[in-house]
């Protein structure tokens, strides 16, 4: 008996090769992202590596890019998932600004925006791997949030993705406080770059800052951070056993 | 070509308890305000308390961008049911409402635990227990979340809940006064914050009565 089997056309999504169709697991990733409020706005700081694995492919990712006039996008994870986002963030920037009536998107509507992405991509099985942060200010009201990529979001006085949030987050909860200088802010973020850079194997040294006020975006230029590798404790660390390393 | 697993979970848990106590002429609905995920904490000041209607709030724990998703659903078919009727949806309509949307998903559910809390049409009390699912209940107090182990069996100690089984049926609705309920609620989060790591941080409580509603807030232990 032969029942005639039916036969898919060869881009059906049904069918194992569906499975290529979605993210399965990202490729080229980037690494923490770290944000905190002060005085006059937003600090977001990230490294500009993208790892493919554990090769350090590309040293000159920008994961920080301006979205209008009062937001600031950081993300870690899945680049081309980013470069995605961007892409639906252009056009909804750009559909908002041929209204022509002098509203814009704030950085809340934008972060409430990415998070039905991220969740409706969720629902989906198809997820943007991404962790997103949004800053921004308009109208004077600072706004620090986050997106995962199975849609968890929520705002905070300062954020992280990835390690960040193992390493960084406890700096921050111990020498964060209102109304930062920005000197004082820069400090505190460098401070939580560098214990990432020491510890996180994905980390480049060579990153931006950004500041984004109430009067627009500023992304640094790339710089690295100073390092200190003469602890003692890790002179001749196999001093005490002999073979380890 | 073998078929591939998938490395992610589209849940998560964000942990937390919410608990909801109705009484003659008030309810009672509180949640802590930690979120977490595994052994994390990522922030410690988010609120799971939702109001949907007038005389009805949702407090909510579980996966939390189901939550919200689910909070602005039944905002959305409220604001719908506002210009179809002319008026606010009653606390019992919104506890349908929202059994017939978990319900909905009942094959990706929405992965929240909920606690219902407000007045009915004559202004008592009343309270709705939820499961993920959809299958709900009206009782007089009940409780949600990573520390609802630790304080349904207090509430149900303290609250001395008649047996629905007895005929004629019997109001669950406690006795206590609203500044005793309060008092309640807020020994039951102090002493689960003792021992579930996910209750802690800060006590946010929604009082319903005549008047209104008020918030106020209550500091936990926060390790």
């Amino acid at each position: 008996m032969n029942f005639m089997a039916s036969k898919q056309p060869e881009n059906s999504l049904l069918g194992p090769e569906s499975d290529s169709q979605r993210t399965l697991y990202p490729y080229v990733t980037g690494t923490s992202v770290v944000a905190l409020k002060y005085k006059d706005g937003i600090l977001m700081a990230a490294d500009m590596g993208g790892s493919y694995g554990s090769t350090l492919r590309y040293k000159s990712v920008e994961r920080m890019k301006p979205i209008g006039k009062h937001s600031l996008l950081g993300a870690s994870g899945e680049i081309s998932d980013f470069q995605e986002i961007l892409r639906y963030l252009d056009e909804l920037i750009l559909y908002d600004n041929m209204w022509d009536d002098g509203n814009s998107l704030g950085p809340k509507e934008v972060h409430n925006y990415l998070t039905r992405v991220m969740y409706n991509r969720r629902n989906k099985f198809n997820p943007l791997w991404n962790s997103l942060v949004l800053g921004g200010v308009k109208n004077g009201q600072k706004y620090l949030g986050t997106v995962s990529m199975i849609g968890v979001n929520f705002e905070d006085n300062h954020v992280a993705t990835g390690f960040g949030n193992h390493l960084a987050r406890p700096i921050l909860r111990q020498e964060w406080h209102e109304n930062l200088s920005f000197e004082n802010g820069v400090r505190l973020l460098e401070k939580c770059m560098r214990v990432l850079l020491y510890r996180d194997r994905s980390a480049v040294n060579k990153l931006q800052i950004a500041k984004i006020t109430e009067d627009g975006v500023t992304i640094s230029q790339p710089y690295s951070l100073k390092t200190y590798w003469e602890f003692s404790a890790f002179e001749n660390p196999a001093q005490g056993a002999i073979g380890s390393w | 070509m073998t078929k591939q697993q998938a490395n992610w979970s589209p849940y998560d848990n964000n942990g937390g308890s919410c608990v909801a106590i109705a009484g003659a002429d008030y309810c009672v609905i509180a949640a802590d305000t930690r979120m977490s995920t595994g052994y994390n904490i990522l922030t410690r000041d988010y609120s799971k308390i939702c109001k949907l209607a007038d005389k009805c709030v949702m407090a909510s724990s579980g996966f939390q961008a189901d939550v919200r998703a689910l909070q602005k659903q039944l905002a959305a078919r409220h604001l719908i049911y506002q210009h179809q009727h002319n008026k606010q949806m009653s606390c019992p309509a919104m506890a349908q409402l929202l059994s017939n949307t978990l319900y909905y998903k009942r094959f990706f559910p929405y992965y929240s635990f909920n606690v219902l809390g407000g007045l009915d049409n004559e202004g008592k009390g009343c309270v709705f227990t939820y499961d993920a699912v959809g299958s709900y209940e009206k009782v007089g107090y009940s409780s949600q979340g990573s520390g609802s182990t630790l304080i349904m069996p207090f509430l149900d100690n303290q609250l001395k809940s008649p047996s629905p089984l007895l005929l004629p049926a019997q109001d669950a609705v406690t006795p206590l006064v609203e500044a005793e309920a309060i008092d309640l609620v807020k020994t039951v989060f102090a002493s689960a914050s003792e021992r579930d790591i996910y209750t802690v941080n800060k006590l946010e409580l929604v009082i319903i009565n005549a008047a209104g509603i008020r918030r106020e807030y209550m500091e936990l232990r926060k390790d």
